[in-house]
């Protein structure tokens, strides 16, 4: 498909659309936006618009599509796939002026937000207020509506789900222009296709999100974290599908070794709690009281102990647990910081087979002699593996990278796994998604694809165009 | 080496609130913890018994619910747990407070050394340690940010002033206060917390006392008379500055500059 190069015509149009000032043209564009956090490929748009309404994102739309040229969303920018990477140029909307938090609906449960809050302040918006929005994606500083677009899930997928099942409703502006609202804010929904929950997920190839309707619960009052160390990585992760038949329902349960600890702490430049283990378990519970989470771990810790860990480790205030999660959540920065480059597989397993493809990524990196660092939510079956290139060569790091993710894929398939969890597909991971998915799903998709957005102007090239 | 870890317990939430009409903190019993900064001083003496020997013994002062810290410190470590409670030492101020915990530490043991948190979230004045020390007749090292080492007979520790960091040689026994992070806490074990549940605390009231003065304790031996408690204002500042990238990281460079973030 060839698209329209943008010219300063243009540029003079879509300045009648939003103020001058908060376009960015060319030579104007700062470096940030030509890349998102981890993919390699680089490529600027000819003009970036910082919207900060639906209405502005309409009319650029409209423009857009009637010139045939190509459209990129953008949040945070803190994408790991390279969704955010305008690879034909054109127009990025950036939605981080868009981070407003509308409204709070307390008697049903809802909060409504711009697409460019960030994940951080609208959890601690809620929180404050005594309800919860319970994904919880490791990266904080990403926005809602970068969540959206990949449905994001985070830590507490093994209790309360992904993104996906907090969205109630959307505002989305079509390829056209056209501004429509999809869903609302009903519980039930039994009223034809659910082109809501099409749209979640769909990394911005098929509307663009400008507003959000979340759904909340009540706050739980306290919570409580285990972290629990084993001799080995084997023998903790095989204890989490012992945990999950156990029925006791933690809100995350995370897997995570010593040498990403120690990166984490390198980083942080703050010592973990503990450090008398090579694995460890960290589980969270949350309930109304102390009493009540320790009556549900106390069978965990059975369970823990009988499979070989050497202790529980209780933090169960503010101060214990947050040099934990602090830890956790900066594993992603840490290890970036200690190699020269990286790359990253998000495979999603069934929770039973996660220690058979921990194992894998063990003996592969022996097999092939590189550091793969690994962590990831045991309790959802999703993994994070990263594979780092230290001071190899560029032809040697392609080689071995290439065959870490084609052998990794490879086994994710075999053990009827997914090729994403949570980071989606974007630009490069399209290679795998088309080798793990039947011809026909992906010709479906296509298709879906052409009905929202038959110019393809929609951040082209991205998904299940490989 | 005998050492005495003080604890407290204070409100469980951060956020300290007070009862408009009373002027007094609001405390639960049920959202209580051990003060943060006794975590710190706790394990420093678990760490100091881990290398050098000895035995870590815990005390706190409160209702019969603080209990709870005592095993909590059990559950952390700590060998031995004594509690000072009575009615009697009710409203005390710090002066009250440090001389009920002297004569409740004389009646718990023989220390070597005495190691207290900073301050605590409730209270905040860190006076406590050092007036222990005093009312004991021992030496007192407060803001102590290392410990550099244990001999027979002393204990070499590095405190921080505002302008500099003393080293300093201190004979047994004696009092330090240890900074917020001179060791990254250990957490609570399951299994220490399970193997120490029916352990025996030691419990003091007057009765119990060298000097059974009630005039001495609780509200009656506090000079300090508190007029009123109120939130403290908030004093921090936001800014908002537009302009270019360069202008921005010119201005932000100025006032890392100003402020001595940097040089």
């Amino acid at each position: 498909m060839s698209y329209k190069k943008m010219d300063e015509k243009d540029l003079a149009v879509i300045a009648t659309f939003l103020d001058r000032e908060r376009i960015l043209w060319r030579d104007e564009i700062n470096e940030e936006y030509s890349h998102d956090e981890l993919t390699v490929k680089r490529s600027y748009p000819d003009l970036v618009a910082r919207v900060i309404s639906a209405r502005e994102v309409s009319k650029i739309l409209a423009y857009a599509n009637e010139k045939k040229i190509p459209v990129t969303p953008r949040g945070a920018g803190t994408g790991l796939v390279g969704a955010s990477v305008a690879i034909e140029k054109g127009i990025m909307i950036d939605t981080t002026l868009m981070n407003h938090i509308l409204e709070l609906d307390e008697e049903n449960l809802t909060l409504t937000v711009e697409p460019g809050v960030l994940i951080m302040t609208l959890r601690a918006y809620v929180e404050e207020k005594g309800f919860f929005y319970p994904p919880d994606p490791g990266e904080k500083s990403a926005t809602i509506g970068g969540n959206i677009s990949t449905n994001a899930g985070g830590m507490t997928a093994v209790k309360y789900g992904v993104t996906r099942d907090f969205v109630r409703a959307l505002e989305v502006v079509l390829a056209d222009g056209t501004i429509l609202e999809l869903g609302g804010k009903v519980v039930k929904n039994s009223s034809g296709y659910d082109l809501k929950n099409m749209i979640i997920g769909s990394e911005g190839t098929l509307a663009f999100v400008t507003k959000a309707v979340l759904r909340l619960l009540p706050l739980p009052k306290c919570n409580i974290s285990l972290l629990i160390p084993f001799p080995t990585l084997a023998q903790a992760i095989r204890t989490v599908p012992l945990i999950i038949k156990s029925k006791a329902v933690p809100t995350a349960i995370e897997f995570m070794e010593r040498e990403v600890i120690l990166d984490a702490e390198e980083y942080l430049g703050r010592k973990f709690p503990d450090n008398q283990a090579d694995a460890y378990l960290l589980l969270k519970f949350d309930g109304n009281s102390k009493e009540e989470i320790t009556k549900y771990y106390d069978d965990v810790a059975k369970i823990c102990l009988e499979q070989g860990a050497i202790d529980l480790l209780i933090a169960d205030t503010e101060e214990r647990s947050t040099p934990v999660w602090k830890a956790r959540g900066a594993f992603l920065e840490a290890i970036k910081g200690n190699t020269s480059m990286m790359d990253e597989v998000d495979v999603v397993v069934p929770r039973n087979r996660v220690n058979d493809f921990v194992e894998f990524v063990h003996d592969l990196r022996g097999e092939l002699g590189i550091r793969i660092k690994s962590f990831g939510h045991a309790g959802d079956g999703n993994l994070h593996v990263y594979i780092l290139r230290d001071d190899l060569t560029e032809d040697k790091w392609q080689e071995l990278m290439n065959c870490a993710m084609n052998r990794m894929y490879e086994k994710a398939r075999e053990l009827k796994g997914q090729v994403s969890g949570e980071h989606g597909i974007g630009l490069v991971k399209q290679p795998y998604l088309k080798e793990s998915l039947p011809a026909q799903s992906l010709a479906i998709m296509r298709g879906v694809k052409k009905i929202f957005d038959p110019n393809n102007i929609l951040n082209p090239g991205k998904i299940c165009y490989a | 080496m005998e050492i005495l870890v003080c604890i407290k317990q204070v409100p469980g939430s951060n956020k300290v609130e007070v009862d408009p009409v009373t002027g007094v903190l609001k405390r639960t019993g049920a959202d209580a913890k051990m003060n943060p900064y006794d975590l710190f001083a706790l394990e420093t003496g678990l760490r100091l018994r881990e290398k050098y020997g000895g035995n870590v013994s815990v005390l706190t002062m409160g209702p019969p619910q603080a209990k709870a810290i005592l095993y909590e410190a059990f559950a952390m470590g700590a060998d031995k747990g004594g509690l000072i409670t009575d009615r009697k030492f009710g409203g005390a101020d710090v002066l009250a407070t440090s001389y009920t915990l002297s004569q409740g530490i004389r009646k718990f043991g023989k220390f070597d050394l005495i190691i207290c948190g900073l301050q605590t979230t409730d209270g905040d004045t860190a006076q406590v340690g050092p007036e222990v020390s005093e009312a004991l007749g021992i030496p007192c090292v407060c803001n102590v940010r290392n410990i550099d080492k244990v001999e027979l007979n002393h204990i070499v520790v590095d405190m921080e002033m505002s302008d500099d960091i003393e080293k300093l040689k201190v004979p047994f026994p004696c009092l330090i206060t240890v900074q917020k992070d001179i060791y990254e806490p250990r957490l609570p074990s399951y299994k220490k917390q399970k193997a120490t549940a029916d352990r025996e605390i030691s419990c003091y009231t007057l009765n119990d006392m060298a000097d059974k003065n009630a005039k001495h304790y609780g509200l009656d031996g506090s000079p300090t008379k508190v007029q009123r408690i109120f939130p403290p204002k908030s004093d921090k500042v936001q800014e908002t500055w537009t302009g270019s990238a360069d202008e921005l990281s010119e201005r932000i460079y100025d006032a890392l500059k100003k402020m001595k973030f940097t040089a």
